[in-house]
């Protein structure tokens, strides 16, 4: 469980976190979402302790992450796997090697030991007969596939996803969901993906939370997500013209 | 005028502190191992080449200059290996060298280290509990510390090659006076002098520019911006302790 109280974060005197609460459940994939600018991944950025925050606090279960020194925040992490917005794999280093890479800083696997577990890492995101290439030589897609499974490679207890499938096509988005939705409830994960994908929201948001410039606006499930009358939500919810007319008709 | 100190003094700062955490205890040696070897090619092995054309030429016009310039015949003949030697020795293979690596090497570590950080690839570091710092910037700095000695004489060897070679060729020396002129009242010193500074100028070299790219923030225009920065900022601070190193260890 992952639990923030009361955050604030500015930039230069600009509020961009605005005292935002929520609790984040294992086993659940937790979905914030929001439109672009909102504040999703420094809101994810900040839980990771990549921003430190103004003003706030963090728990990781029974853990208060803000006050902990380099050292225990360092132990922590070995539990912690994140997908960045970009992907962010290690230009100089080849698919493979990237996978291996956090087994390689904390684990003490053979060579064999830690190929063996990198390829079950990329068989899950479908990513085959690529481990000798470099980021550069693959697409933007299969960049972000590298990188979720170099961020379960060791099978995190706090998984972090900014944005998992925005520039991938509607069929392979749906297989990241599910895959995302899989690991979270078998090892019993605390989840959070940032989106702003509406097929992701109603595929596996068992919770949501919508931020709106900054604050939370609005918190539920994606049961009661279509029944909000939260103007703002529904604009963000209902923004395209077919989803429009589900819910409104003609 | 208060403006630039106060930016001068934040700058330095901020490099102290960064240096602080690329000199904290390193986690995994065997990794950073590799990492230093891969950065001698990286850094090292690269710079061969550049190194050794630029030396022959610099050594080729130093030795024509100074024949040209020592024209009267009241000056002994060795004169011209003599100062072409000295001058290679003591300020070429080392400062000049120095400043050609600030802009081939410098540039090179600061736009790696600030594509890294814009492309999330630091955090990615960070996330993983790796001291980032440390772990990127450590290698290249022991890297330079270990191979630019090498560099520094090889420049010294090719140069007065070249300046050998082209005197001759030119017809301005004879082959005999050239090399009375490298052995005569040569001081084993000066060859010392020239280590140190090339180590000084190597940590300056891959710590500022790494500081440069390290601390880049925005995107990829900022990144460009940055290793010039980091160019021009290390090639001013070599010149800065040339001076210093030149008064302490020749005086
Ligand atoms: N390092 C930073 N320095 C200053 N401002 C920042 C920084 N990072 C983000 N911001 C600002 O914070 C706001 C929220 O940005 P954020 O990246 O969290 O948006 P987002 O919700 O993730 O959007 P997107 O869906 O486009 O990724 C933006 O206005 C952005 O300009
Ligand atoms: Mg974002």
């Amino acid at each position: 469980m992952i639990r923030v109280d009361h955050i604030l974060k500015s930039f230069d005197g600009r509020v961009v976190l605005d005292d935002i609460s929520a609790v984040f459940e294992p086993g659940k994939t937790n979905l914030i979402i929001g439109q672009s600018g909102s504040g999703k991944t420094v809101l994810l950025k900040s839980i990771v302790g990549l921003h430190a925050v103004d003003e706030g606090l963090i728990y990781y279960d029974d853990i208060l992450f803000n006050k902990l020194d380099f050292r225990e925040k360092k132990a922590l992490r070995k539990q912690v796997g994140m997908l960045f917005q970009g992907g962010a794999l290690f230009d100089s280093a080849t698919v493979e090697e990237n996978v291996m890479y956090p087994l390689e800083m904390f684990t003490d696997m053979s060579e064999d030991e830690m190929r063996e577990r990198a390829n079950i890492c990329l068989k899950r995101v479908n990513i085959v007969n690529a481990n000798n290439l470099y980021p550069s030589e693959i697409s933007g897609g299969m960049q972000k596939r590298v990188a979720i499974a170099r961020a379960i490679a060791l099978n995190p207890k706090y998984l972090f996803c900014d944005e998992p499938n925005s520039g991938l096509d509607p069929r392979t988005s749906i297989v990241i969901d599910n895959l995302i939705k899989e690991i979270t409830e078998e090892y019993c994960m605390t989840t959070i993906v940032n989106t702003h994908d509406m097929n992701s929201v109603m595929g596996i948001g068992d919770k949501i939370i919508y931020i709106y410039q900054g604050k939370k606006w609005w918190e539920g499930t994606k049961e009661e997500i279509l029944q909000s009358d939260n103007v703002e939500l529904n604009d963000f919810v209902f923004a395209s013209k077919l989803a429009k007319r589900l819910r409104y008709g003609d | 005028m208060t403006m630039y100190t106060m930016r001068f003094f934040n700058t330095l700062g901020s490099y102290i502190l960064l240096l602080g955490k690329v000199f904290a205890r390193p986690e995994k040696k065997k990794i950073y191992y590799k990492q230093v070897v891969k950065e001698i090619e990286n850094l090292g092995l690269n710079s061969i080449g550049i190194v050794a054309i630029i030396s022959f030429f610099m050594g080729a016009v130093i030795t024509i200059q100074t024949a040209y310039n020592t024209e009267n015949p009241l000056l002994p003949s060795y004169l011209i290996g003599l100062a072409a030697r000295d001058s290679i020795l003591l300020e070429f293979s080392s400062t000049i060298v120095a400043l050609i690596l600030a802009g081939k090497v410098g540039s090179q570590i600061a736009s790696e280290l600030g594509t890294m950080r814009v492309t999330e690839q630091i955090d990615a570091l960070e996330i993983m509990g790796v001291n980032s710092a440390s772990y990127l910037i450590l290698p290249k700095i022991v890297a330079a510390l270990l191979f630019n000695p090498f560099l520094c004489m090889l420049s010294m060897i090719v140069g007065v090659l070249g300046g050998w070679i082209a005197g001759v060729a030119a017809g301005v020396v004879s082959s005999q006076e050239y090399i009375n002129g490298i052995q005569y009242a040569f001081i084993p010193y000066y060859i010392l002098y020239a280590i140190i500074k090339t180590e000084v100028f190597a940590f300056i070299i891959t710590s500022v520019s790494s500081y440069y790219g390290y601390s880049v923030t925005g995107g990829s225009l900022e990144v460009g911006k940055f290793s010039t920065k980091a160019v021009v900022s290390s090639s001013v601070v070599i010149l800065l302790f040339n001076l210093i190193l030149t008064q302490m260890l020749l005086s």
